[in-house]
């Protein structure tokens, strides 16, 4: 058997990667909780966000941390933009259409990934991705821990930003009573794409967390959002403290799975707990209604 | 201040005001009454942008609602506190009422937080509790307090009586008539005949989507017709 010191680093490792996985399901909730809408092409954009981090690194040579900020901003005025003149107007306020619309939209992206860059996997060069930092009897990757922090501070921000600023309370108050929000004079097709922006930020400094430890090709997106659904049904759709949890969860659960079960099958125990909760406990662990 | 001539609108294909007029002067209480479905909330929604004019003007304090968003209908000052009161169940009282400022005086938050929690110190014991807790009496208390934050120029109180007790629905009628004397204009929509026609200046009698009866509210209260119709007498 392993020793509780293999056990602990693998939990721990989790812990990190998991973070991450958080960020990238809280644009997700988030986006569900307020317009009520599942985004298909979140993956997609992921993938987008990851291209951009490499294209930041790589082509014009800026630091990855350093290219996050920016990134995260343009990030929040792509996605403020595809709200609010092409998903919002092309769906005519069915829900149905919005399905069909980021769906859409998450295969033109791809398409258009692949005819630019082809279905290469690309990495960062440089050796930034070996470096440890160690900690007690733990070697720990440097790049997953800077991950880990700067997950975290996001979603503090993010939490901070939905609690105490007037955008934010109009954010939540929109994802609860519309009508109630427009005769306080909120604008709610400015809250949605606010909001579809804010998911495609924190989609840009998750892209920026994973890229120095990971490759990037025209399809990598997909597999973080499947991992990404199963934390926000997890958590319970649409809780942003759902999320965070969820995705820590997640982390560990899969850390583990690959420890025990050999790294290939390490997501298999995410998709275990994916069934599990649906056949036990379908609202998640903070999810409110049926 | 507010003046609506010829005002035609509805749902989708359906119309359900068919060319209503109605004024409303500065500093009164005007009553707008009428049975269930005759359209008064769909009145109330063509007033806040919440549905589009199809004909006929809206016009406040001189200038037209042709076309405006609900947000410029609030920053004019228009300020409508909807039947079932919307407010907003998942955020806490003082956050729902820092909400009635997000588009119109902003910079007066604090000043109108203490006076909205001195008209109902209710809510000021329950500023930390989460609004859909609370009571029906004390949502709508939340409701108009939250409309208060705004100052409004016009406030339209739609139903505001629904689902109370008796004695909150009198509470309630009382707080209208005192907030109208502060100098609020106030256009009371109502299924609460009585005591509606009690505290107004002016009423209107809604029926199938236009004004049947208007004219000062003690004249209709005496109105022979009007008594039969509505206050089975």
């Amino acid at each position: 058997m392993y020793t509780p010191a293999i056990v602990a680093e693998a939990m721990v490792n989790g812990l990190l990667t998991g973070a991450v996985y958080a960020l990238v399901a809280l644009g997700l909730t988030l986006v569900y909780g307020v317009l009520h809408i599942i985004n298909f092409a979140h993956g997609a954009l992921l993938t987008c966000a990851m291209f951009a981090v490499w294209a930041a690194s790589e082509l014009l040579g800026i630091n990855v941390y350093l290219a996050i900020p920016p990134l995260a901003l343009i990030f929040l005025a792509l996605g403020y933009a595809l709200q609010r003149f092409v998903i919002g107007p092309a769906s005519r306020g069915d829900d149905a259409n919005t399905l069909l619309v980021t769906l859409g939209l998450s295969i033109a992206i791809e398409n258009a990934l692949l005819a630019a860059f082809k279905s290469d996997t690309r990495t960062l060069s440089g050796d930034a991705a070996f470096d440890v930092v160690e900690l007690g009897p733990m070697l720990l990757s440097r790049p997953r821990l800077i991950g880990f922090a700067v997950a975290l501070v996001v979603a503090l921000l993010l939490w901070a930003l939905l609690r105490r600023t007037d955008s934010g309370k109009a954010i939540r108050a929109v994802a609860r009573e519309k009508m109630g929000a427009s005769l306080m004079g909120i604008d709610v097709r400015h809250i949605y794409a606010l909001t579809f922006g804010i998911g495609c930020a924190c989609l840009a400094v998750a892209a920026g967390l994973l890229l120095p430890t990971f490759y990037v090709t025209p399809r990598v997106g997909q597999a973080f959002v499947l991992v990404a659904f199963t934390i926000v049904v997890l958590g319970g759709m649409g809780s942003v403290a759902g999320a965070l949890l969820g995705g820590l969860l997640i982390g560990v659960v899969e850390s583990l799975g690959g420890l025990l079960l050999g790294e290939s099958l390490g997501q298999a125990g995410i998709f275990v707990i994916f069934i599990l909760v649906l056949l036990l406990r379908p609202t998640g662990l903070f999810g409110a209604r049926a | 201040m507010l003046e609506i001539t010829g005002l035609r609108t509805g749902y989708g294909q359906t119309e359900i005001i068919r060319g209503l007029d109605l004024a409303i002067a500065p500093g009164q209480i005007v009553a707008v009454l009428g049975a269930n479905g005759v359209g008064k909330t769909t009145l109330n929604k063509a007033l806040s942008g919440l549905l589009p004019i199809w004909s006929g003007t809206i016009q406040f304090e001189g200038s037209s609602l042709a076309g405006a968003t609900p947000a410029d209908i609030v920053a004019a000052g228009l300020i409508h506190v909807p039947e079932g009161r919307k407010i907003f169940p998942n955020m806490s009282v003082l956050e729902n009422l820092e909400l009635g400022s997000y588009r119109r005086a902003r910079l007066h938050r604090r000043t109108n937080l203490d006076r909205a929690f001195t008209i109902f110190p209710r809510l000021r014991d329950r500023a930390s509790q989460m609004a859909g807790t609370l009571s029906g009496g004390e949502q709508q208390m939340l409701a108009i307090g939250r409309g208060l934050m705004a100052e409004p120029r016009l406030l339209i109180l739609d139903e505001p009586s629904l689902g109370l007790s008796p004695l909150l629905v009198e509470e309630m009628f009382t707080l209208i008539r005192t907030l109208n004397q502060e100098g609020l204009t106030i256009m009371l929509v109502e299924q609460n005949v009585v005591q509606s026609l009690d505290i107004a200046d002016h009423a209107t009698i809604l029926e199938n989507g236009q004004c049947s009866i208007q004219g000062p509210a003690a004249e209709l209260a005496a109105n022979p017709a009007l008594r039969r119709a509505y206050l089975g007498l």
